[in-house]
């Protein structure tokens, strides 16, 4: 093993110190007691964590978004499990094909994905509902929730089922009491990580959303192009705080670095 | 278990209806009214033409618009690119109890709203001007630099949203590297420098060049860090398409440069998908044999 040298923890440095600078200066400017942005240079103040409770554009848009995040992130777990099942457990004609379908809404723009919704949705006169938003969300997000459950049931070994099947269990039974469970980490980490990028998905929610059924990234936006307030620094913060949570959450359930290839290593 | 015939077809069913109603037909409607004339009293016409794209490929404003969204795209690969990859480097070379702490830091944001990432940045360029502050007080520039409202600010954010991928895949690829190859290099007399041009960054190559594919794309398709940090002067594909659509109301021409993005991207990623797959699968073919 290599171990590193002066030049390159100088790098990892200056690495991190990119990385978590634009984080660190959102959290430090929402404590400030002034009415603008500034330092807290002359002591800290939640006055703008309070100013948020006072908003009730931002608490809709925050309440709208949760919403959002648990319906699509429920439906869309609900259609990617079986056919997660489908592409890991069975050898069948277009599986291939079948799989690369599902994962497609990964090389499509959302901007082409929201201009798109924009004009289908108002075809059918359903955009700016709350409908238009969930199945918008559903289509990017199931990408997410089906690759962490193939991979817990791609690792997964079917001479188990088989044994549950010889000892005389129904499929129903071996799905519930074998499958399921051995698959669980997968599938609850990929409906966490749906929630969290539907939570947070702002490019093609902006077409989408009406005054009425405006999400928390899409009401942040719209406010960051009108104006820069601690205030938004201060919604921003609470955000960051729920997700270190969420982070920690999936690091222990899967580990962060599989989350993100996507495979499970065994 | 005995497979049944129909049983994965069934099973994947519910997901590849939802997915031909709700996405192949939208697709097609955006891709059908980008061939429609627009009227700026009338609305969207009937009919076949093709002057949005003529428009779109003619006018000098769009070509402006092209180009500078493929610049920033192509800088924000190449930044992305190295640093990711010597981060990995870095993260591989680290004991075990460093390393999961710092690859929570480096990919945690990813999981953090582009929105507050974002605004982080227009806080550090704009209102508290602490990277002026900071570059001031090296001594090295005389005077602040422009990052609000400007490409190169685009940039720089644009690298810190993006250049946790290549980190994630240039690790991903690391892991896979035999530890006794570096072993070997050092045996034999080899640098540090040395050993990660010869050795290691050649072996992490898919890594680094899959990684790099999905920066490019992302980057090219970004829509709210060069909104917030770029402005309305500045713009690229994605947000002149925010404008067609939701300012001036022109959809033809709005859904010509959805395709164009749409089409550009779906290539990029397929062409240098193979590419890499057939190079690099040809390499490991040869090192079995």
């Amino acid at each position: 093993m290599i171990r590193n040298g002066p030049v390159a923890l100088a790098f990892h440095a200056l690495f991190i110190g990119f990385i978590v600078a634009p984080l660190l200066i959102v959290c430090v400017v929402s404590f400030t007691p002034l009415g603008y942005i500034s330092l807290p240079t002359d002591g800290i103040s939640l006055r703008w964590f309070a100013a948020i409770l006072d908003n009730p554009r931002f608490i809709s848009a925050f309440w709208i978004s949760l919403a959002l995040g648990l319906v699509s992130s429920f439906i869309s777990t609900l259609l990617a499990v079986p056919a997660a099942l489908a592409v890991a457990r069975f050898r069948f004609r277009g599986r291939d094909a079948i799989s690369a379908l599902l994962l497609s809404p990964l090389m499509i723009p959302h901007i082409v994905l929201g201009v798109s919704f924009l004009r289908f949705f108002s075809s059918l006169g359903l955009n700016g509902s709350f409908a238009g938003l969930v199945i918008g969300h559903v289509i990017v997000i199931l990408p997410f929730a089906l690759r962490l459950t193939l991979a817990a049931a791609t690792g997964m070994d079917p001479a188990v089922e088989r044994a549950a099947v010889s000892l005389g269990a129904s499929r129903l039974t071996v799905f519930r009491r074998v499958t399921l469970p051995l698959i669980l980490p997968g599938i609850v980490s990929g409906w966490l990580l749906a929630f969290i990028t539907s939570f947070d998905e702002l490019t093609m929610s902006v077409f989408i959303a009406s005054p009425s059924t405006t999400t928390l990234p899409v009401r942040m936006f719209l406010q960051i192009q009108d104006t820069i307030d601690p205030m938004v620094a201060a919604v921003s913060t609470l955000l960051i705080a729920g997700t270190v949570v969420l982070m920690l959450a999936l690091d222990r359930l899967v580990g962060l670095e599989r989350l993100f290839v996507g495979k499970a290593r065994r | 278990m005995k497979p049944q015939r129909a049983a994965p077809y069934l099973l994947s069913l519910p997901a590849l209806a939802v997915y031909a109603v709700f996405l192949a037909a939208p697709i097609v409607s955006i891709a059908l009214i980008s061939f429609q004339h627009f009227e700026f009293y009338g609305g969207i016409q009937p009919g076949f033409t093709l002057e949005n794209y003529a428009q779109v490929v003619s006018d000098s404003y769009y070509w402006e618009i092209f180009g500078r969204t493929f610049a920033i795209a192509a800088v924000v690969t190449v930044l992305c690119a190295v640093l990711g990859t010597f981060e990995a480097i870095v993260l591989h070379r680290m004991d075990s109890r460093w390393k999961s702490l710092f690859l929570l830091i480096v990919l945690g944001p990813l999981l953090i709203s582009v929105v507050v990432r974002t605004l982080g940045w227009a806080l550090l360029f704009g209102s508290t001007g602490l990277v002026n502050r900071a570059l001031l007080a090296t001594g090295l520039f005389a005077e602040p630099i422009q990052f609000m409202y400007s490409n190169l600010g685009v940039v720089v954010a644009l690298t810190h949203v993006l250049v946790p991928f290549v980190v994630i895949s240039v690790w991903a690829s690391l892991q896979r590297v035999d530890p006794a190859v570096e072993r070997a290099a050092v045996a034999l007399g080899a640098g540090p420098a040395t050993i990660v041009r010869r050795i290691v960054v050649p072996l992490a190559m898919p890594g680094i060049l899959s990684g790099s594919v999905i920066v490019f794309a992302l980057a090219a398709s970004a829509f709210a860090t060069p909104a917030i940090i770029g402005g309305r002067r500045l713009k690229v594909i994605a947000t002149a398409a925010y404008d067609e659509f939701l300012n001036t109301l022109n959809w033809p021409l709005g859904a010509s440069l959805a395709v164009v993005l749409l089409v550009a991207n779906v290539l990029v990623l397929v062409t240098s998908n193979r590419l890499i797959e057939r190079r690099y699968r040809a390499v490991f073919a040869e090192s079995a044999a």
